[in-house]
């Protein structure tokens, strides 16, 4: 699964099976926000960080993946095709999901979200403080997921969780649906 | 009968090690006072005692953080100092280590003799030396600076009041029932003390009454579960040697919990590409592998510091974890982490081998910590380090986050950017004549910002701002004072930054993307 365009987006995702008793784990990402993601719901203790990889990224995510649900992974410039492929194969031997941000696009993501627009509330011209966001997430993929699905989301919603804005349960493929919560 | 024992004992170790001296009021706290010295003990200080409170009662008093790997490294000259006398020390804790006596008296003609030798020897860090039969009787001979003759330990024992088990539930119950000194515990019979307060109790009994803590029987000598670890080549940083102390801490007490036996006493034995050796003996009184590594880490700090005029020559060429001592497992371990454990053991077992990788620093965990800004609320340490003492249980994170948020008036408010920086980014802030925009000391802004660029960036719009939330942080200490103000931005593109403004500059602190 890519996801483009938001940090609060992907960190959305590892909420549910955090809250439910999965580890997660996230490699690359030293300026992730721990604060917000304790928010959304992301169980600290069972979430390590990896903060700087460096070239042996492919090995730590390799190993993250044998014993970790869900690996949140920021993708350096270049990724080798090989090192993509045999990623995604593992994961899918080992039923995990890795959530990849960054730029590359050799990884072959069964799923894509990206950030089509977000408008913040709560602030004004000088006075207030931002409260809620809402985000237009457009998801596309392969296979089931193929036709394109737009959702729009208030991410952080007011009372600081994830809330759908509108009603729609095919808006978007079922599992992230239910991950989302 | 219990082993004739002698204890040196240093007053009030956390606050000798932290470089003070007895006649200066400090109090060494973590959240509550855990030590003070003497002078801000006859200032009103006691253990215990909130910050606030040990600051009321004695004006000027000093505070220190609690750091008990810095004690336990400070500690090692002593115990130096004190094998030069007896070989097979026992650290039971920074501060106070045992020996037996039986050779060393009758080598240096007497306990008197010994006992004042040792003492002449650890008098520059106010340590005291007191022989007594058992390590717990002779501890309190050592804080009256007393040996005790041999066969009077009960009586010596019998005056003093039960708080000293360092049982406060027990002697609590005791103080009701009116048994208020060590000599009436004593007298009660045992049975009727394992039927009344249960196994413990009947060890604090054994304490009272002058014997060992642990029965004689119940002492197994220990199989042969040495596990080593060599290393080529030589390791010259204590990190590596207690990456690795940490393997071998987890396989001997797979090993230990296998045949069901508990360590209580632990033998670490180092040895350099010199031939240097340094054997040490720590007890226990919960052994966890995260204890064990600490214990390693301790003994090499102190070993391998550059204070330490004995310090090796060379690189560590080789590391035993080897138990001492071991009792029956009467159910002490604890889970490490509860919940699902197959999952958490994979887990642990996955984030070595990432350490492995790219060294123990390189995996981390947040931890709640307490600030303003959002880059201050979670504290990174690295992945398997006790976490500091700010948290309490893992479990109650999210409850500790909101707990801190209560206590830090003037925090960025809710909700979080889910990008913060760890070196903020530079940022230009104008209005709408592309004049910088300022604020000034007393916290009022010179115009409204009308248009941004971040990092060097394209200038953008700026739709709705808050702030200045002016943040003068530190005031008290000239070098961590901060005064800067902060503000929420959003831009035409639907992005909102938490700005900051410190001395005329304008930097990027978090995005909330």
């Amino acid at each position: 699964m890519a996801v483009s365009g938001s940090s609060s987006l992907a960190l959305a995702l590892l909420a549910g099976p955090s809250q439910a008793g999965s580890w997660c784990a996230a490699v690359g990402l030293p300026s992730l926000g721990l604060v917000a993601a304790a928010d959304v719901g992301v169980a600290l203790e069972r979430f390590p960080l990896v903060a700087r990889p460096g070239d042996e990224w492919p090995a730590v995510v390799a190993a993250l993946v044998d014993a970790v649900d869900i690996v949140l992974v920021h993708l350096p410039r270049h990724v080798r095709t090989g090192d993509a492929r045999r990623l995604v194969a593992k994961a899918r031997d080992r039923g995990a999901v890795l959530v990849t941000t960054g730029g590359s696009t050799a990884f072959a993501a069964d799923v894509r979200l990206s950030v089509s627009g977000c408008t913040w509330e709560g602030l004004g011209r000088g006075h207030g403080r931002l409260r809620a966001r809402r985000i237009d997430v457009v998801a596309t993929g392969r296979g089931a997921a193929a036709r394109d699905r737009r959702v729009s989301l208030w991410l952080p919603a007011a009372s600081g969780g994830v809330e759908e804005c509108l009603r729609d349960p095919l808006a978007m493929p079922q599992q992230i649906a239910q991950t989302l919560g | 009968m219990s082993t004739r024992t002698l204890v040196v004992w240093c007053p009030d170790w956390p606050v000798t090690a932290a470089g003070f001296s007895a006649d200066e009021p400090v109090a060494v706290f973590a959240n509550r006072v855990v030590a003070c010295s003497a002078a801000a003990r006859a200032g009103g200080v006691r253990r215990g005692l909130r910050r606030r409170q040990a600051e009321a009662r004695c004006p000027g008093l000093q505070l220190v953080a609690h750091d008990p790997d810095g004690e336990a490294r400070a500690f090692e000259p002593v115990v130096a100092a004190v094998e030069a006398f007896c070989p097979r020390l026992e650290i039971v804790r920074a501060g106070v280590c045992a020996v037996a006596t039986r050779g060393p008296s009758r080598y240096f003609g007497g306990d008197d003799t010994l006992a004042a030798k040792v003492t002449e020897a650890v008098a520059h860090v106010g340590g005291r030396a007191g022989i007594a039969e058992g390590p717990f009787a002779a501890e309190l001979a050592a804080r009256a600076g007393r040996v005790i003759p041999e066969g009077q330990t009960p009586a010596f024992l019998s005056t003093f009041s039960v708080d000293v088990l360092e049982r406060p539930e027990l002697a609590d119950l005791l103080h009701r029932l009116g048994i208020r000194t060590l000599g009436s515990f004593a007298a009660l019979p045992p049975a009727s003390v394992l039927a009344r307060f249960g196994a413990d109790g009947l060890r604090a009994h054994r304490l009272a009454s002058g014997d060992d803590e642990r029965p004689l029987a119940a002492r197994i000598s220990p199989p042969e579960l040495d596990v080593t670890t060599e290393f080529d080549p030589p390791a010259e940083r204590v990190e590596t040697a207690v990456f690795a102390a940490r393997r071998l801490a987890h396989q001997l007490c797979d090993e230990l919990s296998a045949r069901g036996l508990a360590l209580s006493c632990l033998r670490v034995e180092a040895e350099t590409s010199h031939g240097e050796t340094l054997v040490r003996r720590w007890r226990l009184e919960r052994a966890t592998p995260l204890a064990l590594a600490e214990r390693v880490r301790w003994q090499l700090d102190g070993w391998l510091s550059d204070a330490n005029p004995h310090a090796p020559t060379a690189g560590l060429t080789l590391l035993r974890v080897a138990p001492e001592e071991v009792l029956p497992d009467e159910g002490r371990q604890l889970g490490f982490w509860g919940g699902d454990r197959a999952l958490d053991d994979r887990a642990a077992r996955a984030l070595l081998h990432v350490q492995g990788l790219l060294g123990p620093e390189a995996v981390t965990t947040a931890v709640p910590a307490g600030g303003r800004g959002p880059a201050e609320q979670v504290q990174l340490v690295p992945w398997g380090d006790a976490p500091p003492v700010l948290c309490g249980s893992s479990a109650a994170m999210p409850s500790q986050i909101r707990k801190e948020r209560e206590v830090w008036p003037g925090r960025v408010p809710a909700p979080s950017p889910a990008t913060v920086y760890g070196n903020p980014m530079r940022a230009e802030v104008v209005d709408q004549h592309g004049q910088p925009v300022t604020v000034s000391g007393r916290g009022s802004a010179s115009a409204e910002p009308a248009r941004v660029s971040i990092d060097g960036g394209p200038w953008t719009d700026v739709v709705a701002w808050a702030g200045p939330w002016p943040v003068d942080e530190r005031w008290w200490d000239p070098h961590a004072h901060r005064r800067r103000a902060r503000w929420q931005v959003a831009t035409a593109d639907g992005t909102a930054h938490l700005l900051a403004v410190e001395g005329g500059r304008w930097s990027v602190e978090a995005a909330y993307d």
